[in-house]
């Protein structure tokens, strides 16, 4: 087998793996999409029922909520493969580990960012948020989640088995994802408002990039560390 | 029976394929061995023989580049060996105190994936040969949940049976098996080291196979 | 045997003479007596630079006597990124050179810069209330501080929690060096925010015009605070040495 195929085969089969387990383990998957829901439930309570007011405040609470919600699922990603033994098994292949990183980070967004992708434009309606805008914030969150989950990957890493490892992963990776706060929210307030949201979602592409280029290596390298 | 891309490889060079030379460890930020020296040959096993906490597992952990040395080296056929070093990673198996096996998957999905990690191709005869091997014959299709804690580690035996590779390290491989299991793995490691493998097995147990001794004495 | 520090390199006995330092026993005394320097020049610089800030510097037309807290707050800023880029820099030294003496060090500047990141926040609240009427202001370089603030809160708990010293300290070496990279990342983008919501209205950077005397005033300040900043690193560094038993036993 070639390097490519054999690199192909392992990361088809990282996201395979997962991706069945998360399947198999549904409940925990969906108990972090209810989150999400319940959480953007949250705002208008606290706030007032104003329609105005909601509607301006919509992307900021929902990106908000997507944020909590991708922080509180990214503790799982690595958290199986330190228990049973597992993280062994894939720092011992002679794939590039980031490689593998990778692979882990993919299936985690495709079931937990992207179901939250698809409930955004539901949940935006509780906000008085018109169809289109609440597509355009769907599109933000599409280049934004996947930058969450490789930064919360980094985080990860860093506090695996670590007691008190979820609190402390949110006050790690948090201040790191502002700027895809910043970006997205105001990508969302920008088509909300008809203005064009190129600039904004070019920030998020550029912040997307270099997480891709980052993250994984980082997040090998906390891996080694904690694997030590 | 080997895999496709398997990674035997003709031991054509003289001098011995694995060696250590001033090995320390440490764990937990202080130094538990320190000057481990050894030489092995193909063929050759070495036994790690020592109390409950003498650093065993921590020098087998060493051994597979999981954890770098805290002094000296660690050469595979003449080279260096550093973290993430593909070339001996194709070349080694590990076997820790835990199993490695994802309790949610089947028994054949995880040795499938244990093949595609390590850059090889199994097929469905060559898993249930690996099974048959350790007397799992036949256990392709059941969900590990439904296994006992024996049974689990015989899979991660099983692993190493598919991989066929040239070097062994196992942390206590006879942990949980019964009496029938443990002979039938005595059988396994006898196979690889006549076929010109290498193994280094940490265990309480008296391995009834020719091999060198370690002691690890606090 | 004696336990010092190990590398990953063949041992071929000749380091460059300034490596030898990470060698906990050669730099402990080192430490000990450059220290005392450190932290005196830090008081004289300080009194000098409070002096003129305080004293010689004139009065400002539109903000009174208030606006003397730049001497204070500016200073404080610089060193609180300045050190956190002290810190990914040792920390990228521990992670590629394996030494626990740089992981020490990051460990050491710590609490100090997290010090300064407080410091510009409440003087930049003093600052802000007689001038704006608030004790906040959602102002981009307040922002950006608050936000490193919490990088520095985060490297702590870390460190904290993980119970393994090795760990430990490869895991901050690590989050401070990622974090440094993120920091540009996150100042830009606080700017980007700032200007989008607010325009150019309120900024506590629109200090006055800077006469030399203020200058001279902000950098010997500035310089005091470096003093100050490594000679409390080095006495910390010592203490942290010794909490983790890297150096041989007590000298007789």
């Amino acid at each position: 087998m070639t390097l490519a195929r054999e690199l192909q085969q392992s990361f088809a089969a990282i996201v395979r793996q997962d991706v069945l387990r998360a399947w198999r383990r549904r409940g925990q998957v969906l108990a972090g999409l209810l989150f999400f829901v319940i959480a953007c439930s949250l705002y208008p309570l606290a706030i007032g029922p104003d329609v105005q007011q909601l509607r301006s405040l919509a992307p900021g609470m929902l990106w908000v909520a997507a944020l909590l919600a991708s922080m509180l699922s990214v503790t799982r990603l690595f958290a199986r493969e330190f228990a049973d033994g597992s993280l062994d098994q894939l720092l011992l292949s002679p794939h590039p580990l980031a490689w593998l990183v990778l692979a882990k980070v993919c299936a985690h967004w495709l079931t937990s960012g992207l179901p939250l992708l698809v409930l955004t434009p539901l949940l935006a309606q509780q906000y008085g948020l018109p169809l289109a805008s609440s597509m355009a914030l769907a599109a933000s969150l599409l280049i934004g989640t996947p930058v969450l989950s490789l930064v919360g990957a980094v985080g990860a890493a860093l506090t695996l088995g670590v007691r008190g490892g979820a609190v402390l992963l949110c006050i790690l990776v948090l201040p790191l994802c502002a700027p895809v706060l910043v970006f997205g929210a105001a990508a969302g307030a920008a088509a909300d408002a008809g203005q064009g949201m190129a600039a904004e979602l070019s920030l998020l592409g550029a912040c997307l990039a270099l997480s891709l280029l980052l993250c994984p290596l980082a997040t090998a390298a906390g891996l080694r560390i904690a694997a030590e | 029976m080997s895999l496709a891309g398997g990674c035997h490889e003709h031991a054509s060079e003289q001098g011995p394929k694995f060696g250590a030379r001033g090995l320390g460890v440490q764990r937990g930020g202080r130094a538990v061995l320190e000057g481990i020296d050894f030489a092995l040959d193909p063929g050759e096993l070495l036994e790690l023989r020592g109390p409950n906490g003498s650093g065993k597992s921590s020098l087998l952990r060493v051994l597979c580049a999981l954890m770098p040395p805290a002094a000296g080296e660690l050469r595979w056929r003449g080279e260096p060996v550093r973290a993430g070093d593909a070339r001996f990673q194709r070349a080694s198996a590990y076997l820790g105190h835990a199993d490695g096996i994802d309790a949610d998957l089947g028994v054949a999905e995880n040795l499938h994936f244990a093949a595609r990690l390590a850059g090889q191709e199994a097929s469905a005869a060559q898993v249930d040969a690996a099974l048959s091997q350790v007397g799992l014959a036949g256990a392709g299709p059941l969900a590990v949940r439904s296994l006992s804690q024996g049974q689990r580690r015989r899979i991660a035996l099983a692993r190493l049976a598919l991989r066929r590779c040239d070097l062994w390290l196992l942390d206590e491989p006879h942990s949980g098996l019964d009496a029938q299991a443990a002979t039938q793995f005595d059988g396994l490691l006898r196979a690889h080291l006549d076929g010109g493998g290498i193994a280094v097995v940490a265990t309480h147990h008296a391995l009834d196979l020719q091999g060198r001794t370690l002691r690890l004495d606090a | 045997m004696e336990r010092t520090w190990s590398t990953q390199r063949e041992g071929d006995g000749r380091v460059p003479g300034w490596l030898a330092y990470a060698s906990p026993a050669r730099f402990d005394p080192l430490a000990a007596r450059l220290a005392p320097w450190f932290l005196g020049a830090a008081a004289v610089l300080a009194c000098a630079g409070l002096y003129v800030g305080f004293v010689l510097a004139p009065t400002d037309a539109q903000q009174g006597e208030v606006y003397r807290i730049i001497f204070i707050h500016v200073p404080a800023a610089w060193m609180s990124m300045f050190i956190y880029l002290l810190m990914a820099m040792y920390g990228a030294l521990a992670l590629v050179l394996h030494t626990r003496l740089s992981s020490m060090m990051a460990s050491a500047l710590a609490p100090t810069g997290a010090l300064f990141t407080v410091l510009a926040l409440v003087t930049g609240a003093l600052w802000g209330e007689p001038t704006w009427g608030t004790w906040w202001v959602w102002d981009a370089r307040l922002t950006s501080e608050l936000l490193l603030l919490f990088l520095y809160l985060g490297f702590m708990a870390l460190e904290a929690a993980i119970d393994d010293p090795r760990r430990a300290e490869r895991a901050c070496a690590l989050l401070a060096l990622v974090g440094a990279i993120n920091v540009p990342v996150i100042y830009f983008s606080v700017r980007w925010w700032n200007t989008l919501h607010q325009g150019a209205s309120v900024s506590l950077t629109a200090a006055p015009s800077m006469a030399s005397v203020m200058l001279a005033g902000m950098l010997l300040m500035a310089l005091a605070c470096w003093m100050y900043t490594i000679g409390v690193a080095l006495v910390r560094v010592r203490v942290i040495l010794r909490e983790r038993g890297m150096l041989p036993g007590r000298r007789a």
